[in-house]
């Protein structure tokens, strides 16, 4: 559904309301391929036509939310918003005043376009295919248009919309052996997919080499962005919202408290002026360009949704708690020393399913995964068995970090549980004097 | 389901030419109460409808999925399935050929006693207003909340071989939270339902004591506040079914999906340690380990009549007194494969593929209740809710941390530990399995937020399990 329908559906529903019911309208649509690849050889291939309304509907100190698809039949969709409105005013009679209601009381519009046009999804797979010829990739390809908006009977008319694609693959040697490759954006070039292709083959050919099994213990180590952005998205489960902080929740409540602190040199942003999610809250806010949330490795702010901003006094920043635009300032590394950096330890390429040990001191477990190795004088020397390990970002961002690298990589999410996420971030590669491994 | 067949009949006016095609229509109703720290939050009414067309033409395969079930979008949703369709013709893993064919006419509705609208909302809200102030024991209580969420799951599909499978999946979800807080410390309890789910109505509400259970939840959160850390040892570990479900999901449901064998998910959600010659002989526990596919346990989450291909579903025993026998996994995955199977092909909604996903998988009872457990250790702790799971993309090298731990000390239960985890690998954690309890301590539970597939889909799984006693596991406490 584009921008016009939907203003169209919600200029309609404003026009039927009564007294002092107030409307906000939500719209979530996508239009996309997915294309499955294993063994270089697609497994599975189809096309997503999707479009969802959102309803909050206020009256004086009381709301109800609801939502319900949509066709794209502006006939047949404006009947099923009806029916839905008329729900949500049956309900509304049984809620009491909500203290914590919030919306945006000043008319206001955006509009933001990224990327042109989507790649024709069939063409991009046959180029891949063959560019891939001969090796064992496996992965998925996830392209076309996204658009989300807001509209209400106070005068909001926002949306943002973009056309891209994501390409999230791995190439494999051998039962965990295998590498992962990555090219997302909004301008396809095949001729880049190819550079990528080869420059894994190249990687692959680490791979063959006979893999390590080191012993739990400490160990020296770089994580690549790939793998930090894994420890960040751990961290942004609770560690950056309001409500987690106000009601000790929080990953990082001793750091809020002063009690520990990151290394001076981090800084934690989120930055929204990136451009690639929108721009707006639901309840019909502006969201600035920039949160600092993290800096100088203290504790410096946190990200405020209109209800969270409502019920604890403070000025809306975020659409949600979680980032979407997560930022992690650079340091002075260059990327190219790393190896001589690191001299012997763990090139960490990627971790995994990472979750919470002990939040109250912010430790987190998680495995290697893809493209870790062992390197010994500068040089790398093998592939390494998958690892667990179980520490504290206190450390690993604290203590024990000896350095950022000066680029950061961004990396656009390839998650697709509630539609194609537009989140991302941008991040540098780090180098720490150590890393516990439990298992 | 009246409304989906109406859909399918005028489908079924305009059925593509092909090979073979299947129209999956999926209508869903969702609402959520909820009250936290005595305010009510902003309820949500939500319903979804939409269709996923699959098409078999030409030596490939592909899929259309639709919001719009209009004549005209259906018609649309099968020309873009039929393009894949085309592609993967030319760039297919294997042949069309494979792919399974339903006629199966079936149908399944949750039987429930008690319907959602038979309570008022202002009564639901008073229910859950009662549960918060019974959460509220002190000021160290700094959150709290209490819920009831109703889901309603309606799916049509219909085949081009003439079948038709009408299915109707009852929820109704209470749960609880509290947590406290004393200086950097912060525990949280869950209870009332929060992760044990069942299909079913309102029933569900008496079934799970969302009233009576406030005030232990609460308790037992203030008490962790000041409890030891569990400590860092090789114990014996009882595992409370509310942990063993993860347990059983993570290092058996996961290993045992035929796509993660067969390399599908190596790029998201892994591959296993388990391969295709393994089954029939590989030894993964001791012989008290029996777990099996079923889906006829009444009221299970997953129970019904067939998979979201029209496979019918039959319980199938997955390992037995220890040794593996059968991978999860629908026809398509068995065709690829050679191997057995189950009837496990499923979809999170109308806008995903079917793929090979877990349905209810449980470690079936053994003999005594959970006092014969306890009786047999030594030196070990009990571990109860489940907080935090990990484990490699083998599925092999897992970590899991509860809410609650307990000592054991001389066959007798102690006091409370908190932050208590525990690691170990599937290869070997099996095979200390040493004590199983009987039918009296089964529990039918599940997860509902399983994560898998490219694109990702998360669905509900039903598992059920009794309590459990393993030897020499690695425990371990919290702090840095």
């Amino acid at each position: 559904m584009n921008a016009d329908a939907f203003f169209t559906l919600a200029d309609r529903l404003n026009a039927r309301l009564t007294g002092a019911e107030v409307l906000f309208c939500g719209m979530s649509s996508e239009v996309s391929d997915f294309v499955r690849l294993n063994r270089n050889r697609i497994r599975q291939a189809g096309h997503v036509h999707s479009a969802a309304l959102a309803l909050t509907l206020i009256e004086g100190t009381r709301q109800v939310e609801g939502s319900c698809d949509l066709s794209g039949e502006p006939s047949h969709d404006l009947t099923r918003a009806q029916q839905l409105l008329s729900s949500l005013r049956g309900r509304l009679r049984h809620v009491p005043a909500d203290p914590y209601l919030d919306y945006c009381r000043e008319p206001d519009e955006s509009w933001r376009r990224c990327g042109d046009r989507a790649p024709d999804p069939a063409e991009a797979i046959g180029s891949l295919v063959q560019a891939a010829a001969g090796m064992d990739l496996v992965g998925i390809w996830a392209s076309g248009d996204i658009g989300e908006g807001v509209a209400s009977s106070v005068g909001h008319r926002h949306w943002h919309e973009s056309a891209s694609f994501n390409l999230d693959w791995s190439c494999h040697l051998e039962a965990d052996k295998a590498v992962k490759g990555a090219y997302s954006g909004f301008q396809w070039n095949p001729e880049v997919m190819r550079q990528r292709v080869e420059a894994m083959r190249d990687g692959i050919g680490l791979m063959a080499r006979p893999a390590r099994t080191i012993e739990p213990g400490r160990y020296r180590a770089y994580l690549a962005p790939s793998a930090l952005n894994e420890l960040m998205d751990l961290l942004s489960w609770g560690g950056f919202d309001l409500k987690s902080h106000r009601t000790s929740q929080t990953p990082l409540l001793r750091m809020a408290r002063g009690e520990r602190a990151f290394a001076p040199g981090v800084g934690i942003h989120e930055e929204h002026e990136r451009g690639l999610v929108a721009g707006f809250t639901p309840e019909g806010f502006r969201i600035p360009p920039r949160v600092t949330l993290v800096e100088g490795g203290g504790f410096s702010g946190c990200l405020v949704d209109a209800r969270a901003g409502k019920e604890y006094g403070e000025v809306v920043n975020a659409a949600s708690g979680s980032p979407s635009s997560l930022g992690l300032d650079n340091g002075t590394l260059e990327t190219g020393n790393v190896l001589g950096l690191l001299d012997t330890g763990l090139w960490i390429g990627n971790l995994w399913y990472c979750n919470w040990s002990d939040p109250n001191d912010c430790r987190v477990t998680g495995m290697t995964r893809f493209g870790t190795y062992w390197v010994e004088r500068g040089e790398i020397v093998s592939p390494v068995r998958v690892m667990r390990f179980d520490d504290s970002l206190y450390h690993l961002l604290g203590d024990r970090l000896e350095g950022l690298t000066r680029e950061r990589e961004l990396i656009l999410s390839a998650q697709t549980y509630e539609g194609r996420s537009t989140d991302s971030a941008l991040l540098p590669g780090i180098l720490v004097s150590g890393i516990d491994l439990t298992l | 389901m009246e409304r989906l067949s109406e859909i399918a009949d005028r489908f079924l006016t305009q059925a593509p030419a092909c090979d073979y095609w299947t129209l999956r229509l999926v209508e869903e109703d969702f609402d959520h109460l909820e009250v936290r720290q005595g305010v009510v939050e902003p309820s949500r009414l939500a319903s979804v409808l939409g269709a996923m067309v699959t098409l078999v033409k030409g030596g490939g395969i592909g899929y259309g999925a639709t919001s719009d079930i209009s004549p005209a979008g259906l018609r649309a949703a099968t020309r873009r399935a039929a393009d894949w369709a085309e592609v993967h013709s030319r760039l297919g893993l294997f042949d069309a050929d494979i792919f399974p064919r339903s006629s199966t006419r079936a149908d399944y509705r949750t039987p429930i006693q008690e319907a959602w609208v038979s309570m008022s909302v202002s009564d639901k809200l008073d229910l859950l207003q009662a549960a918060n102030r019974a959460l509220r024991l002190d000021e160290r209580i700094v959150d709290w909340s209490a819920w009831l969420s109703r889901r309603r799951v309606a799916q049509l599909l219909v085949t081009g071989d003439g079948g038709r499978v009408s299915q109707v999946w009852d929820f109704v979800h209470p749960g609880l939270v509290a947590v406290a807080n004393a200086g950097s410390q912060t525990q949280r309890r869950h209870g009332a339902g929060a992760d044990w789910a069942q299909q079913g109505g309102l029933e569900r509400v008496a079934a799970v004591r969302l009233l009576e259970e406030a005030p232990r939840v609460a308790s037992e959160a203030l008490t962790l506040l000041d409890s030891p850390e569990c400590p860092q040892d090789i114990r014996d570990l009882i595992l409370l079914p509310s942990q063993m479900v993860l347990q059983v999901h993570e290092s058996i449901g996961h290993p045992l999906e035929l796509d993660r064998i067969l390399g599908d998910e190596r790029n998201y959600a892994g591959t296993s340690f388990v391969t295709p010659g393994m089954f029939g002989r590989y030894r993964y526990g001791s012989e008290l380990l029996n777990v099996t596919f079923d889906p006829t346990v009444p009221l299970e989450l997953v129970s019904g009549v067939t998979d979201d291909e029209g496979t019918p579903a039959r319980r199938e025993y997955l390992i037995r007194d220890g040794i593996l026998e059968r991978p999860l996994g629908g026809p398509l995955s068995q065709a690829r494969a050679g191997l057995p199977g189950t009837a496990s092909t499923r979809a999170s909604g109308w806008d995903r593929p079917p793929i090979d996903r877990m349905g209810n998988i449980n470690l079936e009872p053994g003999e005594g209740n959970l006092a014969d457990l306890i009786a047999q250790v030594e030196r070990g702790v009990l571990m109860d809710t489940n907080r935090s799971w990990s484990i490699d993309d083998s599925r092999n090298k897992f970590q899991f941390g509860c809410e609650l731990g307990r000592l054991i000390e001389d066959g007798e239960l102690r006091g409370l530990v908190r932050n208590p985890g525990y690691r170990g690998i599937s290869a070997t954690f099996w095979r200390s399995l040493h004590g199983v309890g009987g039918l009296e301590t089964l529990e039918v539970r599940g997860v509902r937020n399983c994560g898998k597939g490219e694109p990702n889909q998360s669905v509900y799984v039903g598992h059920a399990a009794p309590p459990c006693l393993f030897r020499d596991v690695s425990v371990f406490g919290g702090g840095e």
